[in-house]
């Protein structure tokens, strides 16, 4: 017990950022755009977010940089593969690309110095409450947000109209258009809220996961966060037990390491990455009755007039 | 919106050849705004970058050094792309193929092993790339899942297995806890061209890679079926052609090439393996792929002009203390004007007012 509860508070903050990233991610993709920029636009965030912090002290306003710069990056993303019908595959690359570039040249200013983390959460009493009382009452405010923004998506995309037309936007964008449904105002606005998702997922990593901004500190974890998406079959709830998972994996190959049972750390570090590999084999193959992918994602759509 | 895409009847094949041309220019223009917000010179910025590198022997000679791998990765790459396959991880492609290679110098280190030490560390390194690659392809054609991220996550392991082996079992003895092989036996190292100079045998590599692919999809049946499955699935399908097939072996052409230039890089300007001796290239070459228009020849000519933005890079950051960085910065809006002008070639963009109605005489 003495040793599982600093376990499961990692777990929750190694798996926050991945649940943030992929939430976003879930809506774009729901809409028919496959944004693989998601691993530039976290590091980006990370950047602007620490810088922010750092500047003014705030944690908040530090989000928010992140926010606003994950949202910058994917309206430029929006603009080719919405505006110029861009391959969306190129696109998501060309901005990790620029993504990773960019945080380099931001956030070189920045390496070596700490910020104050974001606090956690702490109710009298409640928090105090042995065992479970760390763990449900006393986690930082993004661990709150993330299950508050899945719950929300949740909602909007299964009890709104607004979430059927963004799937039907996203499984026939000839249909919907003929409805007379903006397809392509449609994809930009869940084309920004996914990166408004992952600029707020990457400013979690340099201020509340570790005090402090490395270059590439997010190292694959948008990758990883596209990955889930396709293990969640584009279904959110599905998307809270996979990156739980996956920050499971994350945290437990890291105490093996700490342990050294005689396997060389850097198998340990690969866990994370492999276990994507052979997770995606896995749920591709249990496929076999067709996808469950949104039927247009990744097609470009121009509008015939 | 007042500006709306339309499809061209015919593609612009004026547009098609400037195309680059257009998006350099861009890039150019963006880079002199990003210069001034850094305080720097924009001018001579640009000539320290662009220009300096081509007017001493030395930089021209590392400008085909380091495009030697870029073009290599990046002709494999092309193949993928034109079928449809998006193979991402040539980065990690590009390592296992040293590592590969790098065991059989390694294992004679020492000895007074012969001339066949280089030709099976190339060989090997190929074999390397090309297993490797197969991983995502096999688990594409045979489970479905998809090769983007499979790809891409073997990158991290192969980094990782290449940091286990130079820290571990595979590390100098006499190399004061350096993170590194012993440097490679003169047999096992890929010759230089010139006494004394830096071009070396792996050129002449790229530009036998750039003939053959060329020749590949301009003469051979198997080209065609590539630029078919890729350019329209459904004609393929009738066709008869096997597509999980041309998936496998756009793979393997791509991770075999990748695992070629690696195992070059690190028996030839490298000379030993080190964690971090790649800078990118199996990334950077998916820029260069797409700057080249996926054409072998436009490849050639992409893979140096990059290769020139590395070494500007280097001096600009020697000269005026530019940071490193600003070359990937580069080297991603480049690739963003690359494919933003390409979309002009499909289409054309018309000026539309607020009610919809396409005013006659725009364009």
């Amino acid at each position: 017990m003495e040793l599982l509860e600093p376990i499961i508070l990692s777990i929750l903050a190694a798996s926050t950022p991945l649940l943030i990233a992929a939430t976003g991610e879930l809506v774009t993709e729901r809409s028919g755009v496959l944004n693989l920029g998601v691993e530039g636009m976290m590091i980006v965030g990370a950047a602007c977010a620490f810088g922010g912090a750092w500047l003014t002290g705030s944690v908040i306003v530090g989000a928010i940089f992140g926010i606003v710069a994950g949202v910058l990056l994917s309206l430029i993303f929006a603009l080719m593969a919405l505006g110029l019908a861009v391959n969306q595959v190129a696109t998501g690359l060309a901005l990790t690309i620029l993504g990773v570039g960019i945080s380099g040249l931001i956030g070189a200013g920045f390496v070596g110095e700490r910020i104050t983390p974001a606090p956690h959460l702490y109710i009298p009493g409640l928090t105090d409450i042995p065992f479970i009382g760390r763990i449900l009452f006393g986690e930082d405010a993004f661990v709150y947000l993330s299950l508050a923004l899945l719950a929300g998506v949740w909602l909007f995309l299964y009890r709104t109209r607004g979430g059927l037309i963004l799937r039907a936007a996203g499984d026939s964008h000839v249909s919907a258009h003929a409805l007379g449904y903006p397809v392509l105002r449609i994809r930009l606005y869940a084309v920004m809220f996914g990166g408004a998702c992952a600029g707020l997922a990457g400013a979690y990593l340099p201020l509340a996961y570790t005090p402090f901004f490395i270059p590439g500190m997010t190292a694959g974890r948008g990758w990883i966060a596209l990955a889930l998406v396709v293990f969640a079959s584009w279904r959110p709830l599905r998307l809270a037990i996979g990156a739980y998972l996956f920050g499971a994996v994350t945290i437990l190959q890291l105490h093996a390491q700490a342990f050294s049972l005689g396997i060389p750390s850097q198998f340990m570090s690969s866990l994370p990455y492999l276990a994507t590999v052979i997770v995606l084999v896995l749920i591709s193959r249990a496929r076999t009755g067709g996808s469950t992918a949104p039927a247009a994602l990744g097609n470009t759509f121009v509008p015939d007039r | 919106m007042p500006l709306v895409l339309e499809k061209r009847t015919e593609r612009s094949n004026t547009i098609a050849l400037v195309s680059p041309l257009i998006a350099i220019g861009l890039t150019i223009v963006t880079m002199v705004i990003l210069f001034a917000i850094l305080g720097k010179n924009p001018l001579l910025a640009l000539w320290v970058y662009f220009i300096d590198p081509l007017t001493d022997s030395y930089s021209l000679q590392e400008i085909v050094v380091k495009a030697t791998p870029l073009v290599m990765i990046a002709i494999g790459l092309s193949l993928c792309y034109l079928a449809n396959v998006w193979n991402i991880g040539a980065e990690g492609q590009f390592l296992i193929g040293a590592v590969a290679g790098s065991w059989i110098a390694v294992k004679t280190h020492g000895t007074d092993a012969g001339a066949w030490v280089l030709p099976a560390m190339l060989v090997l390194g190929a074999a390397g790339g090309a297993l490797y690659a197969l991983i995502p392809a096999i688990c594409k054609v045979r489970f479905g899942a998809s090769e983007i991220l499979t790809s891409l996550m073997l990158v991290y392991v192969a980094d990782l297995f290449l940091d286990y082996l130079v820290r571990g079992p595979w590390r100098d003895p006499h190399g004061f806890n350096f993170p590194t092989t012993a440097e490679f036996d003169p047999v096992a190292t890929v010759p230089t061209l010139i006494e004394g100079g830096r071009l070396h045998l792996g050129g002449i590599f790229s530009v036998i890679a750039v003939i053959a692919a060329a020749i590949l999809l301009g003469r051979m049946i198997k080209g065609f079926e590539i630029r078919v499955v890729g350019a329209a699935p459904r004609a393929a399908r009738f066709g008869g052609f096997n597509s999980k097939q041309l998936i496998l072996l756009t793979f393997a052409i791509s991770g075999a090439l990748a695992g070629l230039a690696g195992i070059i890089e690190v028996a030839g300007p490298v000379g030993h393996l080190q964690p971090g001796f790649s800078p990118g290239y199996g990334f950077t070459a998916i820029i260069v792929a797409f700057l080249g228009r996926l054409n072998p020849v436009g490849i050639l000519i992409a893979g140096l002009f990059l290769a020139l933005t590395f070494i500007g890079g280097e001096q600009a950051q020697i000269a005026m203390k530019i940071p490193l960085d600003v070359t990937k910065v580069f080297q991603g809006i480049l690739l963003f004007y690359v494919l933003a002008c390409d979309s002009l070639i499909l289409y054309r963009i018309r000026l539309i007012s607020a009610s919809g109605q396409v005013p006659s005489g725009t364009a």
